[in-house]
């Protein structure tokens, strides 16, 4: 292993993790509710009234975030990993395993860990552990 | 009020993600590569995000209502089955594959292309399945 200082961006990664966290903190004291972002959409796709309000506010928000920030500055530069048919396979993974799992990196990565939960530090341990051997396999065994 | 709250604390999350580096899955995969070139940022992510979650779950804990009136809503379940352990496996190696976990491949609906677009509709078709096995 050897660190990629040039890709390194220990700044902007920091203070997009703080705002991350301040809009988790904010949704939990203000309006009581978790800021886990496939628990969010798995709820809107349930249709439960009381609940579909909010949730569509916040990923509205969300899916209107690149125009604020795109306004203030130029949207950093992004590019995907690999085609089409895989980024489907992966996202059908990403909408099983969060589902059954109950969480993703907001939910159990960000909002479980801050309350202590142990099974979502079960979770983060594990989906990270399995990211880190899915990319290993990917790049360094089956490339 | 509460929709509008929820509606800019959602933009505020996004802007978060952007400036963060997680809406680039070719950085979210170069953090995930452990045994190549290492870009360690995004645990500053998760760190940074902790740092000022942590003592508002602290306090939320504590608390019953939300500073505007609604209950608070903690996760009740402690049970560490399966589901849990099988599911974030699931959800990590999805993860591997393309970069994207829900919230930056939302984010990235008007911005990124057709990646993330094919990425979010199976995503949901995922979350609907899943709902099955719950």
């Amino acid at each position: 292993m050897s660190i990629d200082w040039n890709a390194f961006t220990p700044w902007s990664s920091l203070a997009g993790g703080l705002l991350i966290g301040l809009s988790a903190a904010a949704l939990i004291l203000l309006n009581g509710r978790i800021a886990g972002i496939s628990g969010i959409l798995g709820g809107l796709l349930q249709f439960r009234s009381l609940e579909t309000g909010w949730r569509l506010a916040f990923i509205t928000g969300l899916i209107l975030a690149p125009l604020l920030y795109g306004s203030f500055t130029t949207l950093p530069s992004v590019i995907n990993v690999g085609d089409l048919s895989t980024l489907a396979i992966a996202g059908l993974l990403v909408g099983f395993g969060t589902s059954l799992g109950n969480g993703c990196t907001s939910g159990h990565g960000v909002c479980g860990l801050s309350r202590l939960s142990l099974r979502s530090l079960i979770a983060t341990l594990l989906f990270m552990g399995s990211g880190f051997l899915t990319v290993f396999l990917l790049r360094h065994v089956f490339s | 009020m509460y929709f509008l709250s929820t509606f800019l604390i959602g933009l505020l999350f996004g802007v978060g993600l952007i400036l963060s580096g997680m809406t680039n899955p070719a950085k979210v995969i170069g953090f995930l590569d452990l045994s190549g070139h290492w870009d360690p940022s995004l645990a500053l992510v998760m760190g940074g995000a902790i740092l000022v979650a942590f003592p508002a779950f602290q306090l939320a804990k504590k608390r019953s209502k939300s500073l505007l009136g609604n209950e608070i809503q903690l996760p009740k379940k402690t049970t560490i089955d399966r589901k849990l352990t099988i599911g974030a496996v699931i959800f990590g190696i999805g993860w591997g594959l393309g970069g994207y976990c829900p919230g930056p491949a939302v984010t990235s609906l008007i911005s990124g292309g057709m990646s993330p677009f094919i990425f979010t509709i199976t995503m949901l078709i995922g979350l609907l399945i899943g709902r099955k096995y719950q």
